[in-house]
């Protein structure tokens, strides 16, 4: 299976990634080349087994609804490049 | 051409937990901004989501509830989108396989029907934190208290066929999610939204039409109006030749109209897959049985059961059992005096809830508790006081002057029941207007309201109506 350059340009723009042209081609062969082990694995006949959500055969452990958290935004926020009034900022996002 | 219109609904309830769903981090509302955000809400690299017990037990009350089926096995899986907000670039979510799947829920009808809408499913999912576009120097505020509550997303089959009937399911979910404790349902907080999906079809076909998806609506007037809107818009478009292009819409309230959603229609790939930080949660029967056996009597169920018990109609019942806290104080009020059951409904509909909207006070901490109406209920259907004297006895009790029987003593409005004594009055208001006493006898029978209120001015209000206006009689014809 081939992808096309758009389709390339389309996931790449989805995971925030930036090509140029020769990255695309380039990325386009590797992706193809992973489909193809996915187009193998597809043609093995999986009718009735059941699709793994997980490699480990466990179930998820709960914890009780307690808080026990405790603020610590000033320490968190030492690693964001800018703050106000106890926000985030980050470059203006529109709707 | 006539048009039908179908909509679907999925709503976001926030679950009423006090810790997230992910992490050990509070949930109460307006908090300092980041200060309910731990390493695991802010999406740090080596921290692992653990999952809220509670949250899969509301998640199974709701479905146990609407009749649905609960998955022994189901999965959580990444949404993967790009937004400030969103500080994973995913959403942890359930896609192929939700906790809680195919129920339903009764909604009533104006003319008086009910209908039966479909649940698809209900799944767990993280809320997102909030995004604050006010002026930071032209950049965006984000707030991250809000990330990670948890949400359990309810979406309906496309069965609502109006917006009347949209705002009516919403409606019932609002009051099952609230009668079950798992969502406070405030809506001003964002603790209970919904997304439309709203599309038309001309009439009698069956295929689906396109549809676009109404974003956030988070008030029952806006859900009305955005779907109206968006109907007009869809059927306006065809008509003229267009075609509805399946995308996501925003409504302003404040323009009253509907518009795309730009930023977001090229995302609209999520690439959902299953979180390999997750396990599998595995429910066993003995886990459901037990949250079964804990469900409280339901609302419809509670309703009918108002209709049989205490003679009330199916209207009456609706409305006292619209939450279970004005349900519960009504059943314990009736429980003192269950020969005035009718009498009793009307007091809890009427003055009580009057009071209670005035004063901006809820149920719970009514001034006049369910024992107190009771009680003065109980006096006006032995006849102690009339019902005009009693709503000066609730506001006396709303205003803490003590119960009922205590509020008739002090100011004495005790009914006049002694009939030698109000004969006495009878005639002298009679002898002091000769004139209306001669114009009754020749006829003009209206004026009886002019002696009834006569004798009531001489007795404060005291007299017994109907004994008043038995003894008048007796003396003018």
């Amino acid at each position: 299976m081939s992808l096309t350059n758009d389709q390339v340009r389309g996931i790449a723009r989805l995971a925030r990634l930036s090509l140029d042209e020769a990255e695309v081609a380039e990325v386009a062969d590797k992706l193809a080349s992973i489909l193809g082990m996915v187009d193998q694995l597809q043609a093995t006949d999986t009718a009735g087994v059941v699709p793994m959500a997980h490699p480990l055969d466990a179930a998820q452990q709960l914890r009780a609804d307690e808080v026990i958290e405790t603020d610590h935004r000033e320490e968190y926020q030492r690693n964001a490049p800018l703050t106000e009034q106890g926000l985030y900022l980050v470059p203006r996002v529109v709707e | 051409m006539r048009w039908e219109t179908v909509i679907g609904l999925e709503i976001h309830a926030q679950l009423s937990t006090r810790s997230k769903i992910f992490s050990g981090s509070a949930t109460t509302y307006g908090a300092a901004p980041n200060t309910q955000a731990s390493l695991v809400d802010l999406g740090y690299p080596g921290v692992l989501p653990v999952l809220n017990a509670e949250v899969v037990r509301m998640a199974i009350r709701f479905g146990l509830a609407t009749g649905c089926s609960i998955a022994p096995r189901s999965v959580f899986a990444r949404k993967n989108y790009f937004y400030p907000d969103l500080p994973k670039g995913y959403q942890i979510s359930q896609y192929e396989l939700p906790i809680v799947h195919g129920g339903s829920l009764d909604i009533d009808l104006p003319e008086g029907s009910r209908k039966r809408i479909g649940i698809t499913r209900a799944h767990l999912e993280e809320d997102a934190g909030k995004s604050l576009h006010e002026d930071f120097h032209g950049m965006t505020g984000i707030d991250l208290n809000r990330a990670g509550t948890p949400l359990l997303e309810i979406v309906s089959e496309p069965d609502l066929r109006s917006p009347e009937e949209a705002v009516a399911y919403m409606r019932r979910i609002h009051q099952l999610v609230r009668w079950l404790g798992i969502c406070d349902g405030n809506m001003q907080e964002g603790s209970f939204r919904c997304d439309a999906n709203v599309s038309i079809r001309p009439h009698g076909e069956t295929r689906l039409g396109t549809r676009t998806e109404l974003k956030n609506l988070n008030s029952f007037r806006f859900i009305d109006r955005a779907i109206r809107h968006e109907v007009e818009r869809q059927i306006e478009l065809v008509e003229d030749g267009g075609q509805v292009v399946q995308e996501t819409r925003l409504y302003d309230p404040e323009r009253d109209v509907t518009r795309p959603m730009r930023s977001k229609e090229e995302a609209n790939d999520y690439r959902y897959f299953p979180d390999p930080d997750l396990l599998p949660v595995i429910i066993e029967p003995a886990t459901i049985e037990a949250i079964r056996a804990g469900l409280p009597e339901l609302p419809t169920a509670r309703r009918e059961r108002f209709v049989h018990a205490y003679g009330l109609s199916d209207y009456d019942a609706g409305v006292l059992t619209a939450s279970r806290e004005l349900a519960d104080y009504y059943e314990a009020a009736v429980a003192a005096v269950p020969a005035a059951a009718k009498l009793l409904a009307n007091w809890t509909m009427g003055e009580l809830t009057a009071a209670l909207k005035r004063d901006a006070v809820e149920i719970a901490d009514s001034r006049v508790d369910a024992r107190a109406l009771a009680g003065l209920v109980a006096r006006i259907h032995d006849e102690t006081i009339s019902g005009k004297i009693a709503k000066e006895v609730f506001e006396a009790m709303w205003a803490g002057e003590g119960d009922a029987d205590s509020v008739i003593e002090a100011r004495g409005l005790k009914q006049i029941t002694d009939t030698g004594a109000l004969e006495a009055i009878v005639a002298e208001v009679v002898a002091a207007h000769p004139g209306q006493a001669a114009e009754y006898r020749a006829g003009k029978h209206k004026l009886m309201g002019f002696f009834v209120g006569q004798v009531m001015k001489r007795t404060q209000g005291k007299a017994n109506p109907a004994q008043v206006n038995a003894l008048i009689k007796a003396v003018l014809e």
